[in-house]
């Protein structure tokens, strides 16, 4: 450890965070020692001409810290930083959203802050491997270092639904985080229409993304029927991934269908009643 | 190197409380210089610097103070913890520091995809001046490359990490 005089200390140009380190003095008579910085605030008694010892784990928290030697009416002081240690204990991963379509392009993001085992930013280059897995998918991975103690990725949602892991991992520690990974918008919606006595039954064929993921049941089908300038219309949760609905037979009457901003095909009743 | 000079009076103005007056630091913004793939627009790094110049304030009160309260408007999470931990040490040994600090030359260089977070690197110049009660045991004028990770609040963005890197 290289030293730097201060007055009647030497003091070490860095330490590491929560290692033990001493520093040594000369003179004599007793003092008292302090290590004052934004990150800790420590006090020892010393006999000087004697090393002050400081044991591990007493000074862990990275910075730069002032150094004070008081003895009697004298002070000397001096600097030093305090380095964070080299191995990381925790990630701080940040992955943004939680749930999103799938089949999108950078549509997951993530960021990584390496911490050490005493919540320092660990400022050293290292490699951080990004993984996104989703049973139904194959895994992306993406190995990226750190700059300032951070590394960043963006991934693609997968073309099949799931709950996807977004694992993030630097020499040994990982952090998950669960992204749901649901179908996007419908490749397109088709309906079918039977007469029913004096009603049409109209139903759209199973109705799914470009991926071929089932639109999830709830998912709210509109139905229009126009006859004679009049216009009705009906919203249908999907069911099963089916929508139905019961509409009046008119001769002559058109009925659309769509979903969100999808529309789907149009049926012209010549039936009648 | 071309750097802008922005006056941030206003944000240096903000009152806090029991912060006597005290002379404004110089600030210089350099470009941001950013490794994620979201641009910073003009407002955002205007809120960010405001936000992270204000935190130093709320800094420099605390720990004059030895109030740990006095941070929770600016500071969050890992610095707030730390910096709370460093006031009740300074309480416990019967001493409290002055930071004042005197001149800031920033640079955003990280602006997370989905926005949660910002990272900023600060050259700041400061004096530090610890005291036993009311006696001065020494002053010092630093010159450090701090590392701050700022995240979205309510209303401000406040300091998650914030660390003094060594030379």
């Amino acid at each position: 450890m290289a030293l730097a005089q201060s007055g009647n200390m030497s003091l070490p140009q860095s330490v590491t965070a929560g290692s033990a380190f001493s520093i040594p003095t000369t003179g004599s008579g007793d003092g008292v020692l302090y290590i004052v910085g934004p990150g800790q605030a420590l006090r020892r008694d010393v006999h000087v001409g004697q090393a002050a010892a400081f044991p591990a784990g007493v000074l862990y928290n990275a910075g730069h810290y002032l150094a004070i030697l008081t003895v009697g009416t004298s002070t000397d002081t001096g600097e030093f930083d305090v380095t964070p240690t080299a191995l990381p204990e925790a990630l701080g991963f940040l992955a943004k959203p939680s749930r999103l379509p799938v089949g999108l392009h950078n549509g997951i993001s993530g960021a990584v802050y390496v911490f050490d085992a005493y919540r320092n930013l660990i400022t050293t280059p290292m490699p951080v491997s990004f993984e996104l897995s989703n049973s139904s998918a194959t895994a992306q991975a993406r190995t990226v270092t750190t700059r300032n103690g951070l590394a960043w990725a963006e991934m693609d949602s997968a073309t099949k639904e799931g709950a996807a892991k977004f694992v993030a991992r630097v020499a040994g520690v990982s952090s998950t985080r669960v992204i749901d990974e649901v179908p996007g918008d419908p490749c397109g919606i088709k309906i079918s229409a039977q007469p029913d006595g004096g009603k049409l039954q109209v139903e759209t064929a199973p109705v799914r993304d470009c991926g071929g993921n089932s639109i999830p049941d709830g998912t709210i089908v509109t139905f229009t029927e126009t006859f004679n300038d009049t216009q009705s219309t009906v919203d249908v949760p999907l069911k099963q991934g089916v929508a139905r609905v019961d509409m009046p037979a008119y001769k002559g009457a058109k009925i659309s269908v769509a979903l969100g901003v999808v529309a789907g095909n149009e049926i012209r009743w010549e039936g009648g009643r | 190197m071309i750097g802008r000079l922005i006056a941030m009076a206003c944000a240096l103005t903000i009152p806090v409380a029991g912060l006597v007056a005290q002379q404004t630091p110089s600030i210089r913004v350099e470009p941001a210089q950013l490794q994620g793939s979201r641009p910073v627009e003009k407002q955002t790094e205007t809120a960010v610097i405001r936000d992270y110049l204000q935190s130093w304030k709320s800094l420099e009160t605390a720990l004059d103070q030895n109030q740990a309260a006095l941070l929770d408007s600016n500071f969050v999470g890992t610095a707030r913890d730390k910096l709370a931990n460093t006031i009740e040490e300074q309480a416990n040994l019967g001493i409290h520091t002055h930071y004042r600090d005197r001149a800031h030359d920033l640079q955003i260089v990280f602006y997370s995809p989905e926005g949660l977070s910002i990272q900023l690197i600060d050259t700041v110049e400061y004096e530090e001046q610890v005291l036993d009660r009311d006696k001065v045991l020494a002053t010092k004028t630093v010159r450090k490359r701090y590392l701050a990770v700022l995240t979205p609040s309510e209303v401000r963005w406040r300091v998650r990490i914030f660390q003094a890197e060594a030379e």
